[in-house]
């Protein structure tokens, strides 16, 4: 029975689409089709409730412009880069030691597996009680949010290596760092990065969610700020921002992710 | 002298031009005459259209050019009554038991419950699977898959049996073995069998003629007669005369497979 | 129960002890975290408490109405996009980037379209969990071998009939996986929004405990939010392995 983390939505959705041949044209006509369906709305829902694309677009080189947005984007990015860090590289390791070790590998995997469906959301309080307001706490947030399926997806990867390159290893009288580094790396890579594109969203995710409630920097906080006094304005243009930024990485993400799998045997 | 049961004249398969591909003259001109309860074999290189000619000549495709008669009627594009196919692949649902996947066409052709029953046990017992009537394919080694592909084809009745490759996926003894297997159902159904191989001592074995096709565009480029005794089974492979079988074979195909690895490469 | 579940629940137990130890002996500030037992406690008062049952309630509710809406309406759309290869391609790439999308930013707009009830939390779940069950459909039908494509024809069944007894069993497997996805993203996208902005369900119980200062309440909140989710999850887990067992590998 294949593991959870097969079927992660972000990881099948790369399946799905790497049978087919990308269609970038068709995308952009997509996306052009969706911002005029936002211009519907606009009209349909008036411009307090749903911003207009122009307005929206130019709402938000205005926050850009402002001499305060650096101070906080640059928080967030502080936040998101570290938790990042700590998600993928103390992932990885934990990931690589419980696919190394199959016992540790099948005590852990359920627990790991409960906690990735679980809303982490409420374990905030919990957090915040334990690291205070700041930028600890949106570190926090993010690592819980992120290192899990890291560890899935690495773990999974060591796994899955198939037995006849570990033989072929021994066959050839590899070392252990030769094997590791020469087979077993790039053996599991695909699978490895796929659990960091997933790591990668899920951590914006948990400091963006963590600025929300832990802090009065960041655009976490300028965007529950907005969504207090009702400044759909201000909200739209964040959303936006975060809209842009979060798909472009994924779309840089996924190209490395399907350079790595071409030369991968199996889909 | 038996009646024809299929008749090819004039048929080609061009696969037209896609993006990025240009059109693909797949098969081509065949010109076909079964006999009723004939035992037909088709052998040739990698690529050169036999899995299509069973496409088309099942109906599954549409032949760009020339008539199909079964049974008299023409096929094109449609699959006919009286057809049945056992593909490369195994293709058994996995979530019926093996008696369920027997049972699956008759019921969804509306057969009352007792015929299906007395011909799905009967055709079980046959293929030697009724003892597995309720375990699930994932239980069953892949040949015993590919034998209830072939019990669930038998139990509809089919006059023409076509088989592509059915026994592809499994090794040589698995293979002679189902070969007799497939001899004594083609008796006892009386049915037209038409078998797609890539295995010359299969189709040498099996068959009373076997069509030899060319490299794509394929086209029969020789039509070999056995001559074997309608009770045979795969201990023939001892007469001489099955040797000069396959030297003919191929003789004739030798060129042609050299030529298909040209072309693939 | 294997090596590893003895192990596993040895571990789990382990831990509790420990931080209850260090909960009581001082280790672990009382302001912060309070010994499991504590906790235990809290969770029982949660239940036995007419409020919060009426929250839980609530909430379950919101993420039973987010869930079939989120099945019907993937599923629905999962059939058509398979059949339209065109669309299908065009929006491969923005649904492979869509879970990297902070969608809870949509939340202020469905206050507004759809008032200050459960609605916007509903419309939150069910955007988190569609796509989900979107791809997984889309997945399951794209792996359904052409042999059943062509055995189907060969059978001369009818579309209903093809679609009845071939698709929807072939691609059942993958539509659970789906569905399980939807289950734990309804939990997470309406709590989620009831912790933000809500009078009533267990998120909002969960804020207003902590900024009441009431540890107990928050902690024993939590508490059975996991196990109520745990048990959902090792439920569903437990149904499929039995559903599709015999399918072993589908």
């Amino acid at each position: 029975m294949p593991a959870a983390q097969d079927a992660d939505p972000l990881v099948t959705a790369e399946r799905v689409e790497r049978r087919a041949t990308p269609a970038t044209l068709d995308t952009a006509l997509l996306l052009v089709g969706l911002v005029a369906l936002w211009q519907v709305g606009t009209l349909a829902l008036g411009r307090e409730a749903l911003p207009s694309p122009i307005a929206t677009v130019s709402k938000l080189a205005g926050i850009m412009a402002d001499e305060d947005f650096p101070r906080h984007a640059w928080e967030t990015a502080r936040a998101f880069l570290t938790a990042l860090v700590i998600s993928l590289v103390a992932g990885l390791f934990i990931g690589l030691a419980l696919g190394a070790h199959r016992l540790s590998g099948e005590v852990a995997e359920p627990v790991l597996t409960a906690l990735y469906s679980t809303p982490k959301i409420t374990l905030y309080p919990v957090i915040l009680l334990l690291f205070g307001l700041g930028i600890s706490a949106k570190i926090a947030f993010g690592v819980i949010h992120g290192i899990i399926p890291v560890i899935l997806f690495t773990m999974n990867a060591v796994r899955n290596i198939r037995v006849v390159y570990l033989r072929s290893a021994r066959a050839m009288r590899l070392t252990l760092a030769q094997t590791a580094f020469t087979i077993i790396v790039p053996a599991a890579l695909p699978e490895i990065v796929s659990g960091f594109r997933v790591g990668f969203a899920l951590t914006l995710l948990g400091t963006l969610i963590g600025e929300m409630f832990a802090s009065q920097r960041g655009i976490g906080y300028m965007l529950v700020k907005a969504m207090e006094t009702g400044d759909t304005g201000t909200v739209t243009a964040l959303a936006l921002l975060l809209v842009v930024l979060a798909t472009c990485a994924s779309a840089a993400l996924l190209a490395l992710d399907r350079r790595l799998r071409r030369h991968a045997l199996t889909s | 002298m038996s009646a024809e049961h299929l008749r090819l004249t004039g048929v080609t398969r061009i696969y037209p031009a896609l993006e990025g591909h240009p059109a693909v003259h797949a098969l081509g001109r065949i010109d076909l005459s079964l006999r009723q309860g004939e035992f037909f074999s088709v052998v040739g290189p990698s690529g050169c259209g036999k899995s299509t000619l069973l496409d088309v000549i099942a109906g599954l495709a549409k032949q760009t050019a020339g008539t199909i008669l079964f049974e008299g009627k023409p096929v094109a594009g449609e699959v006919p009554d009286g057809i049945g196919v056992v593909f490369q692949e195994d293709a058994s649902f996995p979530w019926l038991t093996v008696y369920d996947n027997a049972a699956f066409a008759l019921r969804r052709a509306g057969v009352p419950d007792g015929e299906v029953r007395e011909r799905v046990q009967h055709t079980l017992t046959f293929t030697g699977l009724m003892s597995f009537a309720s375990a699930y394919p994932a239980q069953l080694s892949g040949g015993m898959r590919q034998r209830l592909c072939i019990a669930r084809t038998l139990v509809m009745r089919p006059r023409l049996l076509l088989l592509d490759e059915p026994f592809g996926a499994l090794d040589q003894q698995t293979r002679l073995l189902m070969g007799d297997e497939l001899l004594k159902l083609w008796r006892e159904t009386g049915a037209t069998v038409l078998l797609i191989t890539h295995s010359l001592d299969e189709a040498a074995l099996l068959s009373d003629r076997i069509g030899v096709m060319s490299a794509r565009p394929g086209v029969f480029i020789d039509l070999v007669e056995t001559g074997w005794a309608h009770d045979r089974d795969s201990r023939i492979v001892s007469e001489t005369a099955f040797g000069a079988v396959t030297a003919r074979l191929w003789g004739a195909l030798r060129d042609q497979s050299i030529k298909a690895l040209a072309m693939a490469s | 129960m294997t090596r590893a579940d003895w192990i596993r629940l040895a571990l789990i137990v382990g831990a509790l002890a420990l931080l209850e130890a260090a909960c009581r002996y001082g280790y672990v500030s009382r302001d912060a975290v309070i010994p499991p037992t504590r906790m235990f406690e809290g969770a029982w008062r949660a239940v036995t408490s007419e409020e919060t049952r009426a929250d839980i309630w609530l909430t379950l509710q919101n993420v039973t109405l987010s869930l079939i809406l989120s099945l019907i309406v993937g599923a629905a759309v999962g059939l058509l996009l398979h059949k339209a290869t065109r669309l299908r391609r065009a929006l491969d790439p923005l649904l492979a980037s869509y879970y990297a999308v902070p969608t809870f930013v949509f939340y202020p707009l469905f206050i507004v379209l759809f008032g200050l009830n459960r609605w916007p939390l509903i419309a939150i779940g069910f955007l988190f969990a569609v796509v989900a069950v979107i791809i997984n459909t889309l997945d399951g039908l794209a792996r359904i071998p052409r042999a059943f494509v062509r055995t189907a024809a060969v059978m001369r069944l009818t579309r209903t009939q093809y679609a009845l007894h071939i698709i929807l069993p072939a691609a059942a497997p993958w539509f659970f996986t789906g569905a399980k996805f939807a289950v734990a993203y309804s939990f997470i996208g309406v709590i989620a929004g009831e912790f933000v902005v809500s009078g009533a369900g267990i998120g909002h119980a969960i804020a207003f405990a902590y900024n009441s200062f009431d540890n107990r309440m928050m902690y024993g909140l939590i508490v059975l939010l996991f196990v109520a989710v745990g048990s959902v999850n090792t439920f569903l887990s437990i149904w499929e392995r039995r559903l599709y067992a015999r399918r072993a590998g589908r």
